[in-house]
């Protein structure tokens, strides 16, 4: 490695090199910098942002996102992209609700919700891997059905759900940190591990880093591909159930904004959507932060309208600042 | 070729796409401990041959002999189980990854048990920094991205892994044919170490002077076939030349 470096001409170019690592340093860690800058900033304009209660607070709303944002950053970092995260989570919302509805109780329903869920992962899989359906347009496609269907079985009619076990789950709390939050966590360790510790981890940044060099060396890329397309709908019927828990019902609703939050977030995490650069902790971080800032602009009294606004923004900056990443 | 010198024979080989005859009954022989070059101008078959002895493609006819037990591979990996690696072109590396996460590409060493098994990192990068610094000087540390390798130390980590493997014979696709002077000398040096530990080699280059400096053996591909062979001590790069322009005849 020093050899490499000894072989460039130390002249401007090594002066271009060291600031380059300076803005560099910046793009990397835009995530956790941006956090802490706007906890700073809403700290300062409002009294109530860091409060334990508001702390508490932001914690647990940031929980759904998390976990969708952990969902998509292992079909990023194949480089694919999953447009259909959020409308699956509504599936397993309605998948909970039903069988609630039903009279299964709270494991079986919470079982069904999370395979209804996974259902939509494996259509997802079958077409990108299988079937070599582009990514975007395969999702998409499931985006719009996996919607359509929980509006067909439930009618169109949210299901109240009031469950004792989502109850606790919803408000229950170890110190300042919610049971939700706390799940995220527990998920966003055990993803860590599989992407950093495992063979299939391992497989997953070469199939995203090249995809031929991948299949050249025995890894199936079939096989990952529809792995992480499995494992983000599987994570997205375990964030329906923080969704029903949060709301008390079952909602067939689109949910947008969390499929845009979710990649918004690995975006902000310094993954790229080219794919092979695994992340878990910065799509993580990425949640946070846009979490909040919707939270810090609400108790500013900005209104609603300009949340999106502000989002859209953050995001846009956190991907011009990607480029300047170190190759 | 029955004989016992050959780690690999290749007898009659014919190879077809649609109209196309790729091969048309080539033959050759690998010695034990050598250097075996492959030559030919473009379209001569050297590349489907290649692809025939490491599993890409299937042979038409034609008989595979290794270690005097008839083979044929169905795909890479059968190859690879049989001891036959082979360092392609692209180098089949993935630049995101460190080097030792590379080296065991798809057959990475855990520990554990079950589904609690983990890399076993350590070990990993422990056994590529060693199998990486007995092939080569300038090796590069084993936890930088290959992003960050020269294309010589590219090639070298590509040969290493593929003699990693207690592999009986190393296929190379023009090795150094994007590297500039220095860098071809060093993976010259290489391959020269990983002759003299035991690997026969094939070689498929474009370049005379180096199949002169490396080889032991010269094999000479036009239209299909192996029209002529040579030991490289006894033959000249114009004669080599006329034999595969056809100029003279085998």
């Amino acid at each position: 490695m020093t050899k490499i470096e000894a072989e460039r001409p130390p002249t401007i170019v090594s002066s271009v090199v060291t600031q380059a690592r300076q803005i560099s340093f910046w793009a990397e860690n835009a995530a956790p910098i941006g956090l802490v800058a706007l906890v700073i900033v809403f700290s300062i304009l409002s009294p109530s942002f860091l409060t334990l209660g508001n702390i508490r607070a932001m914690l647990v709303a940031a929980a759904i996102l998390v976990v969708l944002a952990i969902a998509q950053a292992f079909v990023i970092t194949t480089g694919g992209i999953d447009l259909s995260i959020s409308a699956t989570m509504t599936v397993g919302a309605i998948g909970f609700g039903m069988s609630w509805q039903a009279g299964y109780g709270f494991v079986l329903s919470a079982v069904i919700a999370i395979l209804s869920a996974s259902l939509i992962g494996l259509v997802n899989g079958l077409l990108i891997a299988k079937g070599k359906v582009t990514d975007f347009i395969a999702t998409l496609g499931t985006l719009s059905v996996a919607t359509g269907l929980a509006l067909i079985v439930s009618n169109g009619k949210p299901i109240a759900v009031s469950s004792p076990e989502l109850l606790v789950l919803t408000s229950g709390s170890l110190g300042i940190f919610g049971y939700p939050i706390i799940l995220a966590a527990i998920i966003g360790i055990a993803a860590w591990f599989v992407m950093f510790r495992t063979r299939f981890g391992l497989h997953v940044q070469a199939v995203g880093g090249n995809e031929e060099s991948a299949i050249a060396n025995g890894i199936s890329a079939t096989k990952v591909r529809m792995a992480v397309y499995l494992i983000a709908a599987t994570l997205a019927g375990i964030a329906a159930l923080l969704l029903v828990a949060r709301v008390g019902a079952a909602e067939p609703a689109i949910n947008t904004q969390y499929l845009l939050n979710s990649i918004a977030a690995v975006v902000l995490g310094g993954v790229s959507l080219t794919g092979g650069k695994a992340k878990i902790v910065g799509p993580i971080i990425g949640a946070l932060l846009l979490t909040a800032l919707t939270n810090g602009l609400t108790l500013l009294g900005v209104s609603q309208f300009y949340q999106p606004l502000a989002v859209g923004l953050v995001v846009v900056l956190a991907a011009l600042l990607t480029r300047f990443q170190k190759k | 070729m029955t004989n016992a010198d050959f780690i690999l024979t290749a007898d009659n080989i014919t190879k077809s796409f649609g109209g196309v005859h790729a091969l048309k009954g080539a033959s050759i022989g690998m010695r034990r401990g050598e250097i075996t070059a492959l030559i030919g101008d473009n379209g001569a078959g050297k590349s489907t041959l290649v692809r025939c002895l490491s599993g890409i493609h299937r042979p038409d006819t034609g008989t595979i002999t290794l270690d005097g037990e008839d083979v044929t591979f169905e795909t890479p990996n059968l190859a690879r189980q049989h001891g036959i690696e082979t360092v392609h072109q692209n180098l089949a590396l993935v630049e995101e990854l460190a080097v030792w996460q590379n080296f065991f590409l798809g057959r990475e060493l855990t520990k554990g048990a079950g589904p609690f098994r983990t890399l076993d990192r350590k070990k990993m990068k422990s056994t590529a920094n060693d199998l990486l610094n007995n092939l080569s000087v300038n090796a590069p540390a084993v936890t930088s991205k290959v992003r960050r390798l020269s294309g010589g130390q590219r090639q070298a980590v590509a040969i290493a892994r593929a003699a990693g493997w207690g592999s009986k014979i190393v296929i190379m696709d023009e090795p150094t044919a994007a590297l500039g002077v220095q860098e071809t000398a060093r993976v010259e040096n290489v391959i020269n170490t990983l002759r003299d530990s035991g690997v026969a080699v094939l070689l498929i280059s474009h370049n005379f002077e180096q199949v002169m400096r490396l080889s032991d053996h010269i094999w000479v591909m036009r239209a299909g076939l192996a029209v002529a062979e040579r030991r490289s001590s006894e033959t000249s790069g114009d004669e080599l030349v006329a034999l595969i322009t056809g100029a003279k005849a085998a």
